[in-house]
């Protein structure tokens, strides 16, 4: 089991493989769908000009995320009418859809470790080696158990992208999840994805199935 | 007609935060499955820790509570319209109360309606008159991490060698498994539709979802379908959320429409572990879940 800390180091990543267990204590960042796309619009490529409190915002995430995660989640949160807002179920979401942004999310930011389920793709991959960071597997659905670990709430960016898309940024203690691709350039999902492939050929060339 | 909004924000709080008893005792099986330390079996223990403190801290499962399937059978003489009143108020207490996540979002401009009421089709309703005196409804609440990886296929397809037959159906059934990986939060419930048009094929792949696992179809040629393609589904060896291992499928429900001479749709809905389903029966002022 591997004990991390935020920030990470480039020596916390290489010390990382695929399969190992690990448990994540400090401040971190939630960011999917809108928040991805957010970032790369205005901050990366620059297909728009920041608005509003876009630049406060990127300053604000900007020390959070260098050596850092990003967490994709869209949690349950409770107190929204008080503001002392609590997560109460806060499981990752699929993170593949995030593929086409991650990479460069991760170079611009310096960001270590992306937090999801389901695995990302060879751009993400490539950019784990170069960072370096990694990918780190939460278990999907398991909402409350991963809400425990959240100590504090500390504030959210953006909750006028609704309560899921927001960027929350979240204290957590000994958060578990499973490395799955790694900044030696192994991915697990590659791997059970091509076995896989592998097992549904033989099927489908043979005349009626196995 | 009686204000059942109560009862039907006590039919969400169970389906979002208890899971049907089948599915959870198909967990424990598939966990016994698994090796030892593999970190399949990691996963399972994880999962069935949060299922038992989301029934214990009445807290959802998962925190996508999804698209909130609602399946109404009410007697003759029944204002759906006031029933879809009950349930849409029902739906916005229970976002309140955070027994569901703000979920419906506003498809060209973005913005979150922040109470899970969206238009007609937000959340989904379906109404039917039936014989006798009982009100049922039925809920499915299905996340979107699973809804994205269901699929349709119009067979012939040639990529898969699939013809207009069973077999046709069994290999692309398998090629919606593999193509989900663990995406959908595997291990999943499929629910496979064969024939109809477009739609009517994909909302039956949905409403297949509501058997129970244990049940086994009464037609003979599709029991084993749906027993085949659950064996050769965790044969593929994808395992919980696809960290490789035993169990892939907790179950596999089928159905079949007719369909146009010209058309022979299959479609694949798949259901994640968190399959939250539940059924409120309504007889005179008894109110009974299941």
């Amino acid at each position: 089991m591997h004990q991390l800390t935020f920030p990470l180091s480039p020596d916390d990543i290489r010390g990382l493989k695929v399969g190992d267990p690990v448990r994540l204590t400090g401040v971190m960042l939630t960011g999917r769908d809108a928040a991805h796309k957010w970032m790369i619009d205005t901050f990366i490529k620059k297909s728009r000009s920041p608005a509003g409190d876009d630049v406060q915002i990127e300053q604000a995430i900007r020390p959070l995320l260098a050596g850092g995660a990003i967490y994709h989640c869209g949690p349950v949160v409770g107190g929204l009418d008080t503001r002392e807002y609590r997560f109460l179920a806060a499981g990752p979401t699929t993170s593949i859809r995030e593929e086409p942004y991650q990479a460069d999310v991760m170079r611009h930011f310096h960001v270590r470790a992306v937090i999801g389920k389901g695995g990302m793709g060879p751009k993400t991959l490539a950019a784990c080696g170069e960072v370096p960071g990694v990918y780190l597997h939460a278990i999907g659905g398991a909402a409350t158990l991963i809400a425990q670990t959240v100590t504090r709430v500390l504030g959210v960016h953006k909750l006028d992208f609704g309560v899921p898309e927001a960027m929350w940024v979240i204290e957590v203690k000994d958060f578990p999840a499973v490395v799955t691709m790694d900044a030696h350039g192994k991915s697990l999902h590659a791997e059970i994805e091509a076995r896989s492939a592998e097992r549904l050929a033989q099927w489908v060339d043979a005349p009626s199935g196995p | 007609m009686a204000d059942l909004s109560g009862a039907l924000l006590e039919l969400i709080r169970l389906t979002s935060t208890d899971l049907p008893g089948d599915v959870e005792q198909a967990l424990h099986r598939a966990r016994t499955g698994e090796a030892p330390g593999s970190a399949a079996a990691g996963a399972l223990d994880s999962i069935l820790e949060n299922v038992a403190l989301a029934r214990e801290k009445s807290s959802p499962i998962c925190q996508d509570t999804g698209t909130p399937l609602f399946y109404v059978r009410h007697p003759a003489g029944w204002s759906t319209r006031e029933l879809r009143d009950q349930i849409r108020q029902a739906v916005a207490a229970a976002t309140k109360k955070a027994h569901l996540r703000p979920n419906a979002v506003d498809s060209l401009s973005g913005k979150n309606s922040g109470n899970n009421l969206g238009d007609e089709a937000f959340p989904t309703i379906h109404f039917e008159e039936a014989d006798g005196d009982d009100l049922t409804v039925e809920l499915i609440l299905k996340g979107g991490g699973c809804e994205n990886v269901g699929a349709q296929y119009s067979l012939p397809d040639d990529r898969l060698k699939a013809g207009r037959d069973l077999e046709g159906v069994r290999r692309v059934t398998l090629d919606a498994v593999h193509r989900a990986q663990g995406q959908g939060c595997a291990p999943g419930i499929l629910g496979v539709a064969i024939g109809g048009d477009r739609g009517s094929s994909y909302a039956a792949s949905k409403e297949v979802l509501l058997r129970p696992l244990d049940d086994v179809h009464p037609q003979a040629e599709l029991a084993e379908f749906e027993a085949r393609v659950l064996q050769e589904g965790n044969q593929l060896g994808i395992g919980p959320m696809g960290f490789g291992g035993e169990t892939t499928l907790l179950g596999v429900k089928a159905t079949d429409l007719h369909r146009l001479p010209a058309s022979f749709f299959v479609s694949v809905s798949y259901m994640c572990w968190a399959c939250r389903r539940r059924r409120m029966v309504v007889h005179g002022d008894d109110v009974r879940y299941a």
